[in-house]
């Protein structure tokens, strides 16, 4: 194929990915070293209050924004280095802590607290989603015939749910009166409560993580299993392989490559956790990078958006993402270039 | 050969512990979507109530008048099956028939909505009437046993007018799905096809990114598409739109984040379908556009179909871009349920909630329901290929 053919057939799409994500991308680079704000003046205000006799007056110093010929409120924009990454890192505070050594006070700033939940439920669902996936796929794989139909159908469910409504539709079972908590409650004879302290809410949400990719893991496996070689399972059998070390040294090693394909997606989709944190509503106890973005970028009560703090904290999520993904990266490249030639 | 056989056999207790935990698993996974579906049809009282029994039953509900006797679940279930069964023994023929040739996905489109409005006029306008009639006559086999009620349906699509949410929810959905596949149709068969370094390091850049999460877009967008209206005077004059708030700018950012996995998923497609199928009309004197247009694209639409699937997902289920891109005109569902959280001070409005979030599900069971095997066979084609 001709590059100019090449060209017009990728193009659209790569025109859409340059201006809608590799230039936001740059945007967001140099926002994070600005700052915008409002220009803001002092004017001397005198208000009076009818008084006896005479009226009372004061005169004070207020400061209020400057207001533009359109109406608008002037505002300015500063480069001002690395002060947006100083505010959400807040590194004084950090090294304060480690100097004090009371490392569990760092977790009380919102990003070290976010990036902790991030980090902890990106790499502890990982193995579980993967586990229990494979536990699925063996016992599909084990049923009868008629029945496998049904069961994907089934299991489908929680992987396709809107993840907010996945989310709420567990929040519901496990709020106040919810069904759960009321037959947990009739069972130990205490009061529980699982939305008012935070490990109860994180124990929650990785259980959401579990049930919402666990199928997406269950279907690839059960794909792969389809494709075991019957010949060396025979073998294996004949050289007197128990079922354990069947799974452990044939079919395990058979779903390898699906396990890193897994493993990658899992560890792209799961590090922007942020709808559990919606559905919980468990920003006040737990909250994730992804969601200390957004919260920067909804407007707070006066009707400002934090954009250059929102966008330090954004470099900052992408800074991680990196990390966690040169591994499974590196991996995927080799298996594409030794597959091209 | 037969000792093979013998030693796959499983023991009686694996194979026990096997069903088990499927029986188990099946359980949990549709446990909380059929439990918030029974919360939604019933009173707070019942919805809230602490015994799972009365959560079914609904005494409280019943007790109010609104409430399903034997007769009504019986023939509401016969009316039920011979429907679905209609559905898909029958409507498909209509189908085939009746649509133009070459258009059978647009005749599947007019055909289903058809049938969702007949069945929804029979089964909660006709139904309704013909038995209330019936119950009065029948004495104890009409009296109500089953507490429900579509009092929260109601309020949430008439008075909450859900249904300005649903209509923005379609049309941005279906902007997502018509333009990420037209772009990545294109985009996955020049790749699929080129084999070149630069093809190579393309799909290496999406595959970065698709990792990239989408609060770090949304802050690069935010700046520019609340002022694009100054930005964009110079060269639009007046007529220059603020993006902020605009559903078509909102399709065009979905489909940029689906672009990267489209991409790879339809080049695998593409890869499945034999190069000599083009070669062989480009040697006919056909130019690449045109064997792709005479030749590639009759054989491509399982897998069109398939990526549409998860486009549709993403453009569906998105709450962050849609939350923050759109205001509260022209919100789409899933962020305008958030709005219930601030107004959920009573059990009712909970309930209100659950009845949205159910209505919000309904289409997605749907789908699943329809596309069962296209949705599996896209999971594993992307795995397989990588």
């Amino acid at each position: 194929m001709k590059f100019r053919t090449f060209a017009a057939f990728v193009g659209p799409s790569v025109l859409m990915m340059v201006f809608f994500i590799a230039l936001p991308l740059v945007s967001v680079f140099l926002e994070s070293f600005k700052v915008t704000q409002p220009v803001m003046q002092q004017v001397e205000v005198e208000t009076c209050t009818p008084g006896f006799l005479t009226q009372t007056c004061t005169t004070e110093l207020k400061t209020i924004p400057v207001i533009g010929a359109d109406g608008k409120v002037e505002t300015t924009t500063q480069w001002q280095g690395l002060q947006s990454y100083r505010s959400v890192l807040q590194m004084d505070k950090v090294w304060a802590a480690i100097g004090s050594s009371e490392i569990g006070s760092i977790l009380q700033i919102d990003f070290w607290k976010a990036l902790r939940f991030t980090l902890m439920y990106t790499l502890l669902t990982l193995p579980l989603v993967i586990g229990v996936g494979l536990i699925i796929a063996l016992t599909v794989n084990n049923a009868t015939r008629a029945l496998r139909g049904p069961i994907i159908f089934v299991s489908l469910l929680p992987f396709i749910i809107t993840p907010v409504i996945g989310s709420l539709a567990i929040y519901w079972l496990f709020v106040g009166d919810g069904i759960l908590t009321a037959m947990m409650e009739r069972w130990s004879g205490t009061n529980i409560s699982m939305f008012a302290q935070a490990w109860t809410v994180e124990l929650l949400m990785y259980f959401y993580r579990v049930w919402h990719v666990a199928p997406f893991a269950f279907v690839i496996f059960y794909a792969g299993l389809q494709t075991v070689n019957m010949d060396t399972l025979e073998s294996a059998v004949i050289d007197g392989a128990s079922r354990w070390q069947r799974l452990r040294h044939v079919i395990v090693p058979h779903l390898m490559p699906l396990i890193v394909f897994i493993a990658l997606i899992h560890l792209m989709d799961c590090y922007r956790v942020f709808e559990e944190i919606v559905g919980f509503r468990s920003q006040a106890h737990v909250i994730s990078l992804q969601w200390l973005t957004f919260d920067f970028l909804v407007p707070d009560d006066a009707g400002n958006r934090a954009i250059s703090r929102a966008s330090a904290s954004a470099m900052l999520t992408m800074v991680g993402i990196v990390f966690l993904l040169i591994w499974p990266l590196r991996r995927t490249w080799r298996d594409h270039r030794g597959g091209a030639h | 050969m037969s000792d093979t056989a013998k030693a796959l056999r499983q023991p009686f207790a694996l194979r026990f512990a096997s069903g088990a935990f499927l029986v188990f698993w099946c359980v949990l996974a549709a446990f909380p979507i059929f439990w918030i579906t029974v919360m939604s049809f019933k009173s707070p009282r019942d919805a809230f109530a602490a015994s799972p029994w009365d959560v079914i039953t609904g005494p409280a509900t019943r007790a109010a008048g609104n409430g399903l006797s034997i007769l009504d679940i019986v023939v509401g279930l016969v009316v039920l099956f011979f429907a679905l069964r209609w559905a898909f023994t029958r409507l498909p023929d209509l189908v085939a028939r009746y649509s133009p040739p070459g258009m059978i996905v647009l005749g599947w489109l007019l055909g289903a909505a058809v049938y969702a409005l007949v069945f929804v006029l029979l089964f909660f306008g006709l139904l309704p009437l013909i038995l209330g009639a019936l119950n009065g006559v029948l004495g104890p086999l009409g009296q109500p046993v089953l507490g429900l009620t579509t009092q929260h349906y109601e309020a949430v699509w008439g008075e909450n007018e859900f249904y300005r949410n649903f209509l923005n929810s379609m049309l941005v959905t279906a902007g997502v799905v018509t333009i990420s596949l037209t772009v990545g149709t294109l985009a996955g068969y020049g790749l699929a096809r080129s084999g070149s370094d630069l093809a190579f390091w393309l799909l290496i850049l999406a595959l970065v990114f698709r990792a990239l999460p989408h609060s770090v877009l949304v802050a690069g967008y935010l700046p520019w598409f609340i002022n694009s209206a100054e930005i964009l005077r110079p060269i639009f004059g007046e007529i220059s739109p603020t993006l902020y708030g605009q559903p078509w700018a909102v399709i065009a950012v979905l489909v940029a984040i689906n672009q990267p996995f489209t991409i790879w998923m339809l080049r695998s497609f593409f890869q499945n379908i034999p190069a000599e199928l083009d070669e062989a009309a480009r040697v006919d004197g056909c130019s690449h556009f045109q064997a792709f247009r005479r030749v590639i694209m009759p054989v491509m639409w399982p897998g069109v179909i398939t990526t549409g699937l998860f486009s549709f997902l993403l453009g569906y289920n998105d709450f962050l871009v849609t939350a923050l891109l759109l205001d509260a005109q022209n919100q789409t569902m899933v962020p305008a349920i958030a709005g219930y959280f601030n107004r959920e001070t009573t059990t009712t409005d909970q309930v209100e909630a659950v009845a949205a979030a159910v209505s919000i599900t309904a289409p997605l069971f749907l789908l699943v329901m329809v596309f069962q095997r296209q949705i599996v066979s896209g999971l594993t084609a992307g795995a397989v290929k990588g």
